[in-house]
Formats: C-alpha cells, sequence, structure tokens
C-alpha cells in the first residue's frame, strides 16, 4: 500500500477542530507574553535582585576601635585584628591526622577539640578565640570542611597591671566595659560600613555598585596620664604595700596648674590582657569608686574654714592640755599633751584637741560650706564609671561631738580622688580646679573658693608639718620644698572603730613656691608594726614627687642639701 | 543611489561594531584596574593591621618597668645623686650658648 492512495488522506475533518487548536495555542503565548511583560515590566524588583544576588555581594567595611594613648603618645591600649575559628558540627569533619595538626597548632589537646564540636547543641561552636592572623591562615591552608574563621578584634594593653584601672578593658566584642574604654565608649568605638559590589566568577571585586557607606574608624584619646609617672607612682606603692603587708592601697598625682589627672593607682590590680579568675577586689578602683574617713587630712579644711571666718589667724593661741577634751559623752584624745599652741602648731603636730576646739568656735554651717566648697559629698564630674560622692551629712543634723570629730576627719568619708582635688585649693592660692581624664590644651576656669591669704597660710602650715617637728618629716625631698598633711584613722567596721585596723594616708603638694602636683596616697590596713600616716604613706609621696618632679622638669626651690630625719623616736606623733 | 546607502550604511556598520568591540575591551580595562585598586587596597589595609601590631610591640617593649628592670640590673645604671646633679635654668642655656659662640 503506498501512501497516496491511503485511506487516512481522504479523510475530511470539521474545520472548527483546527481553528480551536490555533486558538489555544495563541492563547498559551500570550500567557506566556503577559507574564513575561509583568516580570520584567511591571513587577521587575524579584528578578532584578536575584539576579543580583548572583553577582553582586554586600561586604562589611570593619572599623578600627581607636588608640588610647598617654599624653606623650605612647601607646596604651591597641586594637588588632585575630581570627576565631568556628565550626558547624555536622560539617565539621576531621581525619584524625587532620585533628592532631590543628590541635598542635592551637596549642589545645585533640580531646578538646573532639568534644567542643560533639558536645554543641547549637549548629555553631567557636573552637578557639582571638588567635593570631598568621596561626588562622596555617589552619585556613588545611581546608578542613566545616571549620570557618572569622574576623574580630582584640584590645591589647601593653602597660598590664600597671595601667589597669585608669584605663579599664573591652569585652569580647571590643565594647568598653570599664574604666576609660567604657567613660569614652562612643569616642572610641569605630561605625562599620558597607558597600555593594560585582564579583567576577573568580571571587574577584570588579566593580562597586551603588553607594559606599564609609567605615567611620574610632579616634584616638589621649589621657592626661603619664606613661613614665604612672609607672613610677605605681611600683612604689607596690613596694610600699610589700613592705608594710597592707590589704589595699591608693596614689593619684594631679598637676594642679591644668587638673589633669596624671596618675591613678591601686592595689590589688589585674592584667587586662589575661583575665581569667577575676576577683571583685581586683577590680575596684579604690581612688575613684571606695571612699574612707580622711582622718587629720581633713583638718588643714576646718582651720581654712575659721580662718576665713576672721575668728582666728595663724597665731591665736589654743589651749589643748590636758590633751584631751570632753564633749557629751564622748571624749576626743591627743596622743600626747602639748599645752598651748599655735593654729599653726596644730596641723604642724595634727592635734585633735586643738582641732576640735577650732572647729567648735564655728557654726556647723561655716564648716559644712568649706567641706562643699572644697568638693566633698559630691561627685568629682570626671565622667568615669562609678565616681563616689562619698559622705558629707547635711549640717542641721550635726551634733557637737559630730562636728568637733569631723574637723579631723571622722564621721565623714571621700574617695582619694576627692581628697586630691581639695587639697588643690591650697596648691592655687584659693582656686579649685575642674578635673580631666584627657589632655587638655587650656586649663578650665578654677572655682574660687578661699581667700589668697588663706590659702597662703595653711599652706605655710602644711609646709611646717613635713619638717622637723612636724608630723611628716619623711615627705621631704631634697632640692624641693614641700607640703602636706598625714593622716591616720582608724577603719571603720560594723558600724564602730576597729581597734588595730589603720588607714594611713598623706596628701601633699611641692614644690612650695610654684605648687605643680598634688600628690595623695592612701595605704589601708598597714600591718607590719607602722600605721602612722608619716611612716608608711609619706615616704610613698616624696619618692614619687621626687621621680614625677625630675620628670615634668620643674626646677628646684630649695638648696640642694640631703636632707636630715630626725629619729624615728623623735617624730611626732599624730593622733588618731 | 543604492549602492552609495549600502556603502553607508557598511561604513556605519564598520563603526558601530568597532565601538561595540571598544567599550567591551575598555570594560575589561577598567574591571582589571579596579581589581588590581581592590588588591592594593586590601594591601594597605593589612599594612595598617601590621603597622598596629607593630606599634604594640613596640610599645610592649618599650614598657617603662622593662627598661627600667634593664638598666638597673643588666646594665648598672643609677639615677643621678643630686649632688652630682647641675640645675640649668631655661633661658640661661642659651645665653652660655651665645657667649661661646654656639658651642654647648
Amino acid at each position: 500500500m503506498n501512501f497516496a492512495t491511503s485511506p487516512v488522506l481522504a479523510l475530511t475533518l470539521p474545520v472548527w477542530r483546527s481553528r480551536l487548536l490555533m486558538l489555544l495555542f495563541f492563547a498559551g503565548f500570550a500567557v506566556l507574553v503577559g507574564r513575561a511583560v509583568y516580570l520584567q515590566g511591571l513587577r521587575n524588583e524579584f528578578l532584578q535582585a536575584e539576579g543580583e544576588s548572583r553577582y553582586g555581594r554586600v561586604l562589611p567595611i570593619s572599623a578600627n576601635r581607636g588608640r588610647i594613648v598617654d599624653r606623650r603618645g605612647e601607646a596604651l591600649a591597641i586594637s588588632t585584628p585575630v581570627k576565631s575559628i568556628w565550626a558547624i558540627p555536622e560539617e565539621a569533619r576531621l581525619t584524625p591526622e587532620q585533628l592532631s595538626r590543628l590541635a598542635a597548632l592551637l596549642g589545645m589537646s585533640p580531646q578538646e577539640i573532639r568534644r567542643r564540636i560533639e558536645e554543641a547543641t547549637r549548629d555553631f561552636v567557636f573552637i578557639k578565640r582571638q588567635i593570631p592572623p598568621e596561626l588562622a591562615d596555617r589552619v585556613a591552608e588545611m581546608r578542613i570542611p566545616g571549620l570557618f574563621q572569622v574576623r574580630e578584634y582584640r584590645r591589647y594593653y601593653p602597660g598590664g597591671e600597671v595601667m589597669a584601672h585608669v584605663l579599664g578593658f573591652t569585652g569580647a566584642e571590643d565594647v568598653g566595659q570599664e574604666g576609660v574604654e567604657l567613660a569614652f565608649q562612643h569616642y572610641l568605638a569605630g561605625k562599620p560600613g558597607s558597600r555593594r559590589v560585582i564579583r567576577d566568577r573568580l571571587g574577584q571585586i570588579v566593580e562597586d555598585v551603588g553607594g559606599v557607606r564609609a567605615a567611620q574608624e574610632g579616634k584616638d584619646l589621649q589621657l592626661a596620664l603619664d606613661a613614665r609617672i604612672q609607672n613610677l607612682a605605681f611600683s612604689q606603692l607596690k613596694n610600699a604595700i610589700a613592705e608594710h603587708h597592707a590589704k589595699a592601697g591608693g596614689i593619684v598625682v594631679i598637676d594642679v596648674v591644668t587638673g589633669e589627672l596624671v596618675a591613678l593607682a591601686n592595689l590589688p590590680t589585674y592584667n587586662p590582657n589575661n583575665r581569667t579568675r577575676l576577683t571583685g577586689a581586683q577590680l575596684r578602683n579604690r581612688a575613684f569608686t571606695d571612699t574612707f574617713e580622711p582622718g587629720s587630712t581633713l583638718k588643714p579644711f576646718t582651720v581654712a574654714a575659721a580662718l576665713e571666718s576672721g575668728r582666728i589667724t595663724p597665731q591665736t593661741h589654743i589651749q589643748t592640755s590636758p590633751g584631751s577634751i570632753t564633749i557629751g559623752k564622748a571624749t576626743i584624745h591627743d596622743a600626747h599633751a602639748s599645752g598651748l599652741l599655735t593654729v599653726e602648731q596644730v596641723i604642724q603636730k595634727s592635734s585633735n584637741v586643738g582641732a576640735a576646739r577650732i572647729a567648735l568656735s564655728l557654726p556647723a554651717e561655716s564648716m559644712w560650706n568649706m567641706f562643699h566648697a572644697v568638693g566633698f559629698g559630691a561627685v568629682p564630674g570626671l565622667g568615669f564609671p562609678g565616681e563616689a560622692s562619698g559622705k558629707l551629712r547635711a549640717y542641721h543634723s550635726w551634733r557637737p561631738i559630730e562636728q568637733a570629730t569631723m574637723a579631723y576627719g571622722h564621721g565623714i568619708s571621700v574617695s582619694l580622688v576627692q581628697l586630691a582635688r581639695a587639697y588643690s585649693v591650697f596648691a592655687r592660692d584659693g582656686e579649685l580646679m575642674p578635673l580631666s581624664l584627657t589632655k587638655i590644651d587650656a586649663p578650665p576656669s578654677p572655682q574660687h573658693v578661699l581667700s589668697v591669704e588663706t590659702a597662703r597660710a595653711v599652706r605655710h602650715m602644711l609646709e611646717l608639718a613635713v619638717q622637723s617637728g612636724g608630723t611628716a618629716p619623711r615627705a621631704q625631698i631634697m632640692g624641693y620644698r614641700v607640703a602636706g598633711k598625714t593622716g591616720t584613722a582608724h577603719k571603720e567596721e560594723n558600724g564602730g572603730y576597729a581597734a588595730h585596723k589603720y588607714v594611713a594616708s598623706f596628701v601633699g603638694f611641692a614644690p612650695v613656691s610654684n605648687p605643680r602636683l598634688v600628690i595623695a596616697v592612701m595605704i589601708d590596713e598597714p600591718s607590719n608594726g607602722q600605721y602612722y600616716g608619716g611612716a608608711v604613706a609619706a615616704p610613698v609621696f616624696a619618692r614619687v614627687m621626687e621621680g614625677a618632679l625630675r620628670i615634668a622638669d620643674v626646677a628646684p626651690d630649695a638648696p640642694m642639701k640631703p636632707i636630715e630625719l630626725p629619729r624615728e623616736s623623735e617624730v611626732v606623733k599624730e593622733s588618731i | 543611489m543604492r549602492t552609495s546607502y549600502l556603502g553607508l550604511n557598511l561604513l556605519l556598520l564598520a563603526i558601530v561594531s568597532a565601538c561595540a568591540l571598544g567599550l567591551v575591551s575598555s570594560q575589561h580595562k577598567a574591571r582589571k584596574l579596579f581589581a588590581e585598586l581592590e588588591h592594593e587596597q586590601e594591601r594597605a589595609r593589612s599594612l595598617d593591621v601590621e603597622y598596629g601590631q607593630l606599634q604594640l610591640e613596640q610599645s610592649t617593649w618599650a614598657m617603662h618597668a622593662r627598661i627600667e628592670k634593664i638598666a638597673t640590673e643588666s646594665l648598672r645604671m643609677r639615677a643621678p645623686e643630686a649632688k652630682r646633679t647641675q640645675i640649668v635654668e631655661r633661658g640661661s642655656l642659651s645665653l652660655r650658648q651665645r657667649e661661646t659662640g654656639g658651642a654647648p
């Protein structure tokens, strides 16, 4: 049978069938065209985004946290990138030799790595955080599946424990958690940016598309701190604490010309680069956050208040015989009876009875005004986290005995920073300086709180106190005139005073002819026989002051004669 | 008439093709240069990182406690005594230099 004679050809089909088929085809095409127009013309965002995501990438631009430098530009805190190794537990398949090699590189045991991967409860686990980039590169070369790296920043503190309390530290995300790092978080922190780019098939960036959001680098912060003086202060404090078996201590150095905080150290301290096993005692920044009853270091302010009121002059005689005074039920004692003393001698010999008598001749209000004016009972306002205000009760609640004890620094509490700042009043002819943590170019305007005459009169008394005949001859320095006051106080414990626990302190400044630095030293619970401020804290003051004045290029104002110290038994014992 | 149009068209076609090829090659060049720029910027970043690390290293080596220890222990240095120190006031130094004709 050939084709031409096939009976199928003879069949005639109805015309509507072919028409219907053609219509259906056209309808199908029309739907496709419509859909194409819809997707590519009308609602094209989806396809565009999908397409772009095939070749475009948003890359983060990381921003460095700013450095912290000292007043001479020496780096105290630097952030540097490190890598952290993390794994997806289900995908991490390590051969035994890869495991042992990885363990050797990371300095971990193979069992520890295996345990980390197997015991992970989430689908993300850190194997080791913050390792040097070179090491991370060698791990990357092993090309272990399921093992990834992420870039992080780690902050390093070259100064270690010496600067720890001033600088504080940052957490794992490079966010400040303590000290200056916290106080200046917004200034130091950088703002990461981002950019959209097109990558070719090799992963190379070939073009920037869209706007680049530039990263903002963190700014460098220049502190007022002088690393050399800080180091000196820290090491001298450390020696003194070891020598006197003390529990803790603090030292503050202030430049009274500018109000800058030149050094601040506390003990016990910690290493900010290795913060495992930290205790609260180590972290405490005593100079800022702890307050204590200062003892006799407050007497100069009582005397200043009395001099300002015009009731006494430096030569007024005060009767301190018989070495005690009874007010109500309580009795205040001197270390030994001195008889008739001038106001100058009250400070020089640190007589409690004398200070109490002077205080009782004053209205409570004028004493309170003086304490308040020099900054006691108020936050020093440096912006440091956790600054303490201390305790200064309102004067209408003072009973006479309280007013008398407050005259020599009991029943009132201050922080070491407050105490150092308050002494700038005597060092600066009656002006109180606002303090600054950062280096400043132009000193701020000080507050006038005392008359020039009163400030100079008290300064002279403070100079007498460190000479032989005073309570702190060991505060003297060869070549410089020094002024200052000792403090020795029983520690407050359970609402009363502990019999054999003391806080020894010394606050002073030099050179007297043109004061430059104020140094306040506090030693908590010296328990190696000596506990007087003149024996424990004053030598620290002298050594730090001597070095600091040389570092600060301050010219001597006294002849270079060796200092003759009186014998230990001849030094005037301070009244506690 | 027809032939002259054809010639013009062919000429235009050639120009268009040349332009298109030029565009392709310049785009390619631009991307290559961009990749190079990117590479250099990456190098700058890594140098920056290295600079930070070197600064860190420098300040670690230059720590005062370390220098003091080396100076006193292995070099046997000490601060000069006060009686062997001469204080030169600011200003008087320049005066003396002037007198001696600049020699210190």
